[in-house]
């Protein structure tokens, strides 16, 4: 799959400080890709240096083949790219319709068709200022604008923080239904439920490094949490296969996660004369906690 | 028709679509030559990829379930043999229910169960991977 974003060795430090430390990434066409990492890790640095918000200290970055360090390239990219950023921050006198509109003007692939239904959808009160509205309600409309702006990839920076259950629903169901139409959507989150349900390309992010990057279905089918009972204590060390992440050992019980090569694995772990393998999945989140604190 | 897939459970959503798919097909809710929803219908119902239900459309027409008419969607094939399958299934049902019998005599109860199957059925994931 081609890829709609791809840098090399993109770096950002702020004096001393290095917020992101020399990234691959890569934003496969058509994909909805979710980025993911704790707070700090380098997630938000990492959008801003691809919108041309902030200057990469080194490295580059493309996004349709655009040089987002590139003064002239950038504004393309912001022409280009729906951005919804963290802060979702709109002009506070503007009433809701009043900023569809002027937001509308600049677009000349603006979705009426979507601009009508997401208010509706959204229940948003087209004539309160902006300054006036709820979390929530500022949120939908900072993605209203985004959404309907007609783009082919989007940008999203949390785009569902502090939205309710059904809200943040709704607004999957938007992304997903964009993806149908062609777009990409490249996101951050924190809420580990809704990137199982629509993402279908992971990137982790730690501490300014890229800890994984990889297609959602072949995560799920590799990670593996496998248990072995052993008649006499083990030694943790005698685990040392690739693909073991991690081993956790208490007394005659080893629990090892495996990112890949799981077969060679429980094969060793059968040779040791293990009394009992057991083999189960691990859902998203743990492999989230297990590959943040691994390093 | 279709439920939403879970995504926290270990199995990847593309793999509950299709079974929640060729279940359908096997118990006869879906009978051959019935069109099933276009992927963004779908996708957007059961609010999932589009590119997941792209990948499992796709498979299920490679393995013969599905076939897809170019410019008019995706339907469940007329498979030669689906009769005898569903008849299979049919049996495997009763003795399924035959064997819960039994366990449910040796005093187990429905999570001793799962572990079980789902112990077995892992054990052999593990024995044909090799």
């Amino acid at each position: 799959m081609p890829a709609i974003v791809e840098t090399i060795d993109l770096k950002k430090s702020y004096a001393a400080v290095e917020a992101v430390r020399g990234i691959n990434l890569r934003v496969p066409e058509h994909s909805i890709c979710a980025f993911l990492g704790q707070n700090g890790a380098g997630k938000s640095t990492t959008l801003r240096m691809l919108m041309g918000m902030i200057r990469p200290t080194s490295g580059t970055g493309r996004i349709f083949g655009l040089d987002v360090g590139s003064e002239r390239d950038s504004v393309r990219i912001r022409e280009r790219v729906a951005f919804v950023a963290e802060d979702k921050r709109l002009y506070e006198y503007m009433t809701v319709a009043q900023i569809v509109r002027f937001t509308r003007s600049f677009f000349p692939t603006w979705r009426d068709d979507l601009e009508h239904s997401l208010l509706e959808r959204f229940g948003l009160p087209r004539d309160r200022k902006i300054r006036k509205l709820s979390k929530g309600m500022r949120t939908k409309v900072a993605l209203l604008l985004a959404f309907a702006r007609g783009s082919d990839f989007l940008i999203l920076d949390e785009p569902t923080e502090g939205l309710d259950p059904v809200s943040i629903e709704q607004v999957l169901q938007i992304i997903v239904s964009l993806v149908a139409d062609g777009a990409t959507v490249f996101f951050s989150s924190h809420q580990i439920a809704e990137v199982e349900q629509v993402a279908d390309h992971l990137v982790m992010i730690d501490r300014g490094q890229i800890v994984l990057d990889a297609s959602m279905d072949s995560v799920k089918n590799e990670y593996r949490l496998i248990q072995a009972v052993f008649s006499a204590p083990v030694d943790k060390r005698d685990f040392q296969l690739a693909g073991i992440e991690r081993v956790y050992s208490e007394g005659p019980i080893v629990s090892l996660v495996a990112s890949r090569n799981v077969d060679a694995i429980v094969e060793q772990v059968r040779a040791m004369q293990a009394t009992s393998v057991d083999m189960v999945p691990l859902s998203l989140k743990e492999i989230f906690l297990e590959t943040v604190k691994s390093r | 028709m279709f439920r939403k897939p879970n995504p926290a459970s270990g199995v990847p959503i593309y793999v509950q679509l299709k079974e929640q798919i060729l279940h359908a097909i096997e118990i006869g809710a879906l009978s051959p030559g019935t069109q099933l929803p276009g992927i963004r219908t779908l996708a957007e119902s059961l609010v999932v990829n589009p590119n997941t239900v792209i990948r499992v459309y796709h498979e299920l027409e490679q393995e013969g379930a599905l076939e897809v008419r170019h410019g008019l969607g995706v339907f469940v094939a007329s498979r030669r043999g689906s009769k005898s399958r569903m008849n299979n299934i049919l049996i495997a049902r009763a003795l399924v229910e035959e064997l819960l019998e039994k366990l449910r005599e040796l005093n187990l109860d429905d999570s001793e169960m799962r572990r079980l199957f789902e112990a077995e059925l892992m054990h052999k994931e593990v024995v044909q991977r090799r």
